[in-house]
């Protein structure tokens, strides 16, 4: 995780394409500059980076799904739980599967869990939008970077 | 249109934008009317395809809009948006 730089996912474990379902690895930082204001000698992982590191794990389910033809957006959270600290060096499991594929919009479950207890849940929505200029490109690199899509797709 | 599928319309809307239910009737255009904007439609359609079990073509009937082909009140009045659910679940189940 590099978080300064809103990049959340490490590493694509199995993206499965039938169950419509991702397996994502993070590791959060032994430091960073959000540590330092969250909190002041008491690091913790912030609950809203914990929802983004979901989001972006179900991001790239939906574009490994889609083969990276729309972008997800990110439009909604539901039912959103944080349910235990998670403190730097923490290595994490990112879970997360669409529950739904409407026309223009996309839905997913996701989790994260630490050490094999769940850390959060939440319900996501994204709107899928065509994607803007240039950022297709960067966008299919950065999938194949942690896994999504095999290296030679680039 | 069926009068049932207005009501589980009208429901949704109700309980997803927090609106009086007896404010809604089949005549409410859910944009001009109702107030209801392109974010909290996505809610609603979410809850129409998991209810109905179809998939709103609001990407389609949106592009009809913008390019004139059709008016907003073909798709958003909720008179009109029942009786293509009815459509859209009777070609479903046929």
């Amino acid at each position: 995780m590099r978080l300064e730089y809103f990049e959340m996912i490490d590493e694509v474990a199995d993206l499965d394409r039938e169950g419509r379902r991702i397996l994502a690895r993070a590791r959060v930082p032994a430091s960073s500059p959000v540590f330092e204001g969250h909190f002041p000698g008491h690091p913790l992982m912030p609950g809203v980076l914990l929802i983004e590191t979901m989001a972006q794990a179900s991001g790239y389910l939906v574009l490994g799904l889609n083969d990276l033809s729309r972008m997800p957006f990110l439009a909604g959270v539901e039912k959103a739980k944080l349910r235990r600290f998670v403190e730097p060096e923490r290595a994490l499991e990112v879970e997360a599967s669409l529950l739904h594929e409407g026309s223009g919009y996309a839905v997913t479950r996701a989790s994260i869990r630490c050490d094999g207890e769940k850390v959060c849940d939440a319900e996501l929505m994204f709107k899928l939008m065509p994607f803007p200029a240039d950022l297709q490109e960067a966008m299919r690199a950065r999938a194949a970077r942690i896994g999504l899509l095999p290296a030679e797709t680039v | 249109m069926s009068s049932q599928t207005f009501d589980t319309v009208a429901a949704i809307i109700s309980d997803t934008c927090d609106i009086p239910r007896d404010t809604i009737r089949p005549e409410s255009h859910a944009i001009d009317d109702l107030g209801i904007d392109s974010l909290a439609f996505l809610d609603i359609a979410f809850a129409i395809d998991k209810k109905f079990g179809i998939k709103l073509p609001l990407e389609d009937w949106t592009q009809e809009v913008n390019e004139g082909k059709a008016k907003a009140d073909e798709y958003f009045r909720l008179d009109n948006l029942a009786r293509r659910i009815d459509e859209l679940s009777a070609a479903k189940a046929a």
